[in-house]
């Protein structure tokens, strides 16, 4: 009170030289906020960068390619390289096709999903709905680590473990399925063949799908569950009345995730894969195709005009995979916000 | 009027009765006896045999039990309940014989001498016990750094745009990052080829190879940083904000600190995805013999380029040689992820 009264002659003065002017309000972003936010918008683009930087560098890599072969690079399957002596290549007798190594791919991965999937999606159940907590969390923490194994050692693995086996399984295919136009073959040559590179494939993409389907399927909404179990549903009907319908685009997103996966995979189905440059359906053959193979197989020893035709094979596969993955995601994100 | 307290027995009406559990004894002993019969009796044999037929006669004989006890809805759950039990195992068989495969076989190559010597002076066929990793081990470090160091400011910008700005591109973005994580390894090492290594150096190095990886490690570091910041709560933007804090500052000095242990997990499990990257990095870092210490200049060793290499060879002790280097991969992406297990655990309590 008494330092109040002391200075309180000329308090209107004081208050008015000590306090600072009044700040201005104001919800304009500040020059340090509109940097940030700058800076995290460039970055935040750079995936938009990177991503066309990818396209427009092996279109322009391979357009020379391209442009000779045609169409011709996507439905021929001839892989012929003629050099003059200077070492130019002489476009009017090579040829660049990769249908073979496209209908290899597409076979490969599309078997490799058939086998994951029901693996995949009855694994996702046991791990949401049947095991119990403790279980639960090392089978999935196993899992996880499963999809962060190199791949090299599954193309190893294959190789050395799981071939003899693979081989055994593709005869007994071939003796009681042989009529089935995929399951018959022309020569007995079980080694190397798109079915063994199908499982190893199928081994790779189990814990993708496993991952995204558990992960919808604990979406679930929990009153839909509680009440067929109020019902009086059993376990089972109640997967197949809530979980089922609720997941099931989902669960093909997430299929399709692993196809995009497998279409891309390079080491693993070099490792196993004999590639023969004619078009093969028949995947117990030992004679196969892989456009990423491919690239990895002619690298090593490729001129720089072709070069440049893997490129344009990179520019294929990249478009394939982007298609195949775009589609998954639109489906995939679909799912989650419904019904929650 | 006062209630006499009940004795209640603590009563646990999920667990298993007495009785259940001699019937489900029952059922599974009477399916492996049935199998081992059958595989007998019948021209099947193999191991194939016994796993299948296992699976089919316990299907058939709990169906059974159950639809004589409690009805066909009883049943039909028990098929279901034996078949995602079947499909577990099928999942989990293939990493428990992976993981049996890598201890056995690269057991044998590993000596002290790995981690103290390189290539230079050994070729790939000479006895397992000369030579060593040490070009490898210290190449895949430099190169995965490099790439960390790029990767991790673009990832957590991104992070940030998709949980902080929250502007007109999150949904591009978001579904450009997506479809980043699908883009090829090789596609990732052609580009790098045709963008970097043609028109500018030239030559391949491991800088060029970090390049690669870059691409492949930036979506796993944007989507693990992203779940990690939306963990945050809003109350701490809130609180920075009304302290008189910018945007920006709040950013800085309260969220991404708040966040340093998940965004650790995220930088972990970046450094996993591509640690054994194995495509990109033949195509483009040239895989040298000797200790290589800087990225820009010369052929730079690997540990994916040296399994790579040794098991091309295709001799006895060159594919001994790439398991031990497999095992060693192995460790240490095994050793990261646990890290990153733990510290994503801490981060949720």
């Amino acid at each position: 009170m008494t330092s109040e009264q002391d200075s309180g002659v000329d308090t209107t003065k004081l208050a008015a030289k000590a306090l600072p002017a009044k700040r201005e309000l104001t919800t304009k972003p500040r020059f340090s906020d509109k940097v940030f936010r700058a800076v995290v918008t460039s970055g935040g683009l750079s995936s938009l960068a990177i991503l066309g930087l990818i396209l427009i560098f092996l279109s322009y890599q391979g357009y020379s390619v391209l442009r000779s072969q045609g169409f011709g690079f996507i439905t021929r399957s001839e892989w012929v390289v003629v050099t003059d002596e200077l070492g130019n290549i002489d476009y009017s007798q090579t040829h660049f096709g990769i249908a073979a190594m496209l209908i290899g791919t597409l076979l490969c991965s599309a078997l490799a999903v058939v086998i994951a999937l029901p693996i995949a999606v009855l694994s996702a159940l046991f791990l949401t709905f049947y095991a119990p907590p403790s279980i639960k969390k090392i089978m999935v923490a196993v899992i996880d680590l499963m999809a962060a194994f190199p791949s090299v050692l599954f193309g190893l693995w294959g190789l050395f473990v799981l071939m003899p086996s693979a081989e055994y399984w593709a005869k007994l295919l071939h003796k009681y399925l042989g009529w089935i136009p995929i399951f018959d073959m022309k020569a007995p040559v079980f080694t190397r063949s798109p079915f063994i590179a199908g499982v190893v494939l199928a081994i790779m993409i189990i814990p993708i799908i496993t991952s995204i389907s558990r992960e919808i399927f604990a979406q679930t909404p929990l009153d839909r569950i509680q009440a067929a179990y109020a019902l009086g549903a059993t376990r089972w009907a109640m997967i197949r009345t809530v979980v089922i319908p609720y997941g099931r685009s989902g669960v093909v997103g997430g299929a399709m995730l692993g196809l995009g996966r497998a279409m891309g995979e390079t080491v693993a189905v070099y490792t196993v894969l004999n590639i023969v440059y004619q078009i093969n359906w028949q995947m117990l053959l030992g004679a196969g195709g892989n456009v990423a193979s491919l690239i990895l197989l002619k690298f090593g020893e490729a001129g720089p005009g072709e070069v440049k035709a893997l490129m344009a094979a990179g520019l294929v596969l990249f478009l394939l995979t982007l298609l195949v993955n775009t589609t998954a995601n639109l489906i995939v994100k679909g799912t989650g916000g419904k019904g929650r | 009027m006062s209630t006499t307290p009940l004795a209640v027995k603590p009563q646990k009406p999920w667990q298993a009765t007495p009785r259940q559990r001699v019937t489900s004894a029952v059922v599974y002993l009477s399916s492996v006896f049935l199998t081992v019969a059958i595989v007998a009796l019948t021209p099947l044999a193999g191991k194939l045999a016994y796993f299948f037929l296992f699976f089919a006669v316990l299907i058939v004989v709990d169906f059974i039990v159950h639809y004589i006890r409690l009805g066909s809805a009883a049943a039909k759950d028990s098929i279901v309940r034996t078949l995602v039990a079947a499909g577990i195992t099928v999942a989990l068989l293939p990493i428990i014989s992976i993981l049996l495969t890598v201890f056995n076989r690269g057991r044998r190559g590993i000596h002290w001498g790995l981690f103290t010597h390189d290539m230079k002076i050994n070729s790939v066929n000479d006895p397992i016990t000369q030579g060593g990793l040490l070009h490898a081990l210290t190449g895949t470090a430099i190169v995965v750094l490099i790439a960390l160091i790029i990767s991790l400011p673009i990832g957590l910008l991104t992070a940030v745009y998709l949980t902080e700005i929250k502007g007109r591109f999150t949904r591009p973005i978001k579904f450009l990052v997506q479809a980043m994580s699908g883009v090829p390894s090789i596609v990732a090492g052609l580009f790098i080829l045709s963008a970097v290594v043609y028109p500018l150096t030239k030559s391949l190095n491991g800088f060029v190879g970090s390049l690669s990886l870059v691409i492949l490690m930036i979506p796993t570091i944007a989507r693990t940083a992203e779940e990690v910041l939306l963990l945050i709560p809003g109350d701490l933007r809130e609180a920075g904000v009304a302290l008189g804090g910018t945007q920006w500052r709040t950013v800085a000095m309260v969220v991404v600190p708040a966040a340093r242990s998940g965004l650790m997990t995220a930088v972990i499990l970046g450094i996993a995805r591509v640690a054994g990257e194995t495509a990109p990095i033949i195509l483009l870092t040239g895989g040298g013999d000797a200790v290589n210490l800087n990225p820009f200049s010369g052929p730079m060793g690997s540990l994916p380029f040296y399994i790579w290499k040794s098991f091309a060879v295709g001799t006895e002790e060159s594919i001994t040689r790439a398991w031990a280097a497999i095992l060693v991969l192995l460790v240490i992406v095994f050793f990261l992820f646990i890290t990153a297990r733990v510290l994503g655990e801490r981060k949720r309590k």
